[in-house]
């Protein structure tokens, strides 16, 4: 029998700690919509979505109500759009589908307008490439991402180079709403097929027909959880742990309830830690509840580490699938803590890039000036791929150089998107670097140091 | 199914006889009752099954929180899996 106690907590949890289910987020393959004809793959695409789609936010908000627990997102992932429009060219038609699907659904977001060029790309898919940034200025919920490196395949540099040229070209084309173009584009190494969080979702080559991922949150859980505890790090770690069981649970319950009621196979359960720019909601609070003045002080990779292990360790045992990206993440402008931070030079993006080798997942929502070159952009995507490939993990760039902004100034997309001061990226050139394109083979696995 | 149903209000004469008709009128079985009072506030957790019930939770969900709100009542009404998700292995 559930006690008051136990009871209380969970309303709780509910009512002043934020906790909610970020996402469910269903997964549907678009292979069976392949033509070569672009009218007709489009309207296929179309229909397949808005049919397999069409309870998703009835069934989510009564979800909600029964449980008594927020699911904030509903969104849809789909096959890679590279694949599903090769044979016809016809990608942006494929977008403007989804997002009339997506619009006629209700739902939140679709992610998958996305290629897979870890190792080299095909002439459709560098065609592919080039049509990201109009897609993303044509459409409102359509989210990108491309998998430009892999720990088995090494870094494709001439992707790499040509992804921050079109960062730029997407941060034009939408710089009348701040360059949010941006904000729908994810960098990838090491991509996983089941993710359910955007900008970087997609549906797997690997995965069932019509698959449900759901994601679940709470850092306003854990820092409260950790509020009443006085003890060691030890400790910390421990109190860590139950918490993330618990939220999971609750994950884990939504997402087979979800996967039932939509007739729809449970894929996994997403263990992130998601943090929302509402107060009370941020991942950079609980580093400092850990003991930092400020995230980004010194001390900040190691209590992420230790906030990063403890969630995987509690949450891995109350789920029966996990996957996708499973961590804390660190999105500068959806964290309020690290909004400050930024905005008050405590958290630089250097230091950033040294917590994405601890967590999950990179440099995320960043914003920097609008001017800076799209060879140093690449270079950056560069170097979170080298950190997630040389030790065998996601990383991921989604920065936005805000048009017509500098250092010191501040962009808002509003809603779960934040907003986020401008960062300062280092000036010195890498331009002969990235010129030199090719790929940065796959690093060694023994021989550990 | 089984639910846990909270209810806080400012304490008064009738809380209980309140909230138990508005279960009888919904067919909803009460199987266990606990209560107290914080400072001047009433405070009821009770475990109930909707079986009988014809009407779907989510309905029941907002039919009791009308109901309750008639009368100055916050009553709310979940299932109980939540509950034994969170705390039970």
């Amino acid at each position: 029998m559930i006690s008051d106690k136990e009871i209380f907590e969970t309303m709780g949890m509910v009512s002043s700690q934020h906790l909610d289910v970020r996402c469910i987020t269903m997964g549907i393959s678009l292979f069976d919509c392949i033509t070569a004809d672009a009218r007709t793959t489009s309207d296929k695409v179309y229909d397949k979505i808005a049919s397999y789609a069409k309870d998703l936010v009835s069934v989510g908000d009564k979800i909600a109500r029964m449980y008594g627990v927020p699911v904030v997102n509903k969104r849809v992932s789909v096959t890679p759009v590279s694949l599903i429009g090769a044979a016809s060219g016809g990608y942006k038609e494929i977008a403007l589908a989804m997002d009339r699907a997506a619009a006629e659904t209700g739902i939140d977001f679709i992610g998958g307008y996305t290629a897979l060029v870890q190792k080299g790309a095909t002439p459709k898919e560098a065609a592919f490439l080039e049509t990201i940034p109009e897609a993303l200025s044509l459409t409102k919920k359509v989210c990108s991402s491309v998998n430009v490196a892999s720990s088995r395949a090494g870094i494709n540099m001439d992707a790499v180079k040509k992804m921050g040229e079109i960062v730029k070209k997407a941060a034009y084309l939408t710089r009348d709403e701040g360059s949010i173009g941006c904000a729908k584009l994810v960098v990838f190494a090491n991509a996983v097929e089941d993710n359910p969080f955007m900008a970087g979702a997609f549906h797997g080559t690997g995965e069932a027909d019509k698959v449900i991922n759901v994601g679940v949150s709470g850092p306003g859980v854990v820092k409260s959880a950790l509020e009443k505890v006085d003890g060691d790090l030890t400790a910390v770690a421990e109190t860590v742990k139950k918490t993330a069981f618990k939220v999971t649970r609750v994950g884990q319950l939504v997402a087979k309830t979800a996967a039932e009621m939509l007739g729809a196979e449970f894929g996994i359960v997403d263990l992130s830690l998601a943090p929302t720019p509402a107060v009370g909601d941020s991942v950079g609070r609980i580093l400092e509840e850990m003991g930092l003045e400020r995230v980004g002080a010194c001390g900040t990779t190691a209590a992420l580490a230790l906030l990063n292990d403890a969630v995987k360790k509690g949450g891995i045992m109350a789920s029966s699938h996990v996957g996708g990206l499973s961590g804390a993440f660190i999105p500068v402008s959806e964290d309020i803590g690290m909004i400050e931070a930024a905005g008050m030079g405590a958290l630089s993006l250097e230091k950033l890039e040294a917590m994405t080798a601890v967590c999950s997942v990179g440099i995320d929502m960043v914003a920097i000036p609008g001017d800076t070159p799209a060879d140093v952009i690449s270079a950056l995507i560069a170097d979170e791929a080298a950190i997630g490939v040389v030790n065998h993990k996601t990383t991921a760039v989604r920065v936005i150089p805000v048009y017509g902004k500098g250092e010191g100034e501040e962009v808002s997309f509003g809603g779960l998107l934040g907003r986020a001061p401008i960062m300062k990226i280092s000036g010195y050139s890498p331009a002969k670097f990235i010129g030199r394109g090719g790929r940065i083979p796959a690093p060694l696995s023994s021989n550990k140091n | 199914m089984n639910v846990i149903i909270s209810v806080i209000g400012k304490d008064r004469v009738g809380i209980i006889r309140d909230v138990s008709t508005f279960l009888a009128d919904l067919s909803i079985n009460i199987i266990d009752i606990s209560q107290t009072l914080m400072g001047e506030y009433f405070t009821m957790i009770m475990r109930a099954n909707t079986e009988k019930s014809s009407m779907p939770i989510d309905k029941l969900i907002v039919a009791l929180r009308e109901k309750g709100a008639s009368v100055g009542l916050d009553i709310n009404l979940r299932s109980e899996e939540i509950f034994n998700a969170m705390h039970r292995i």
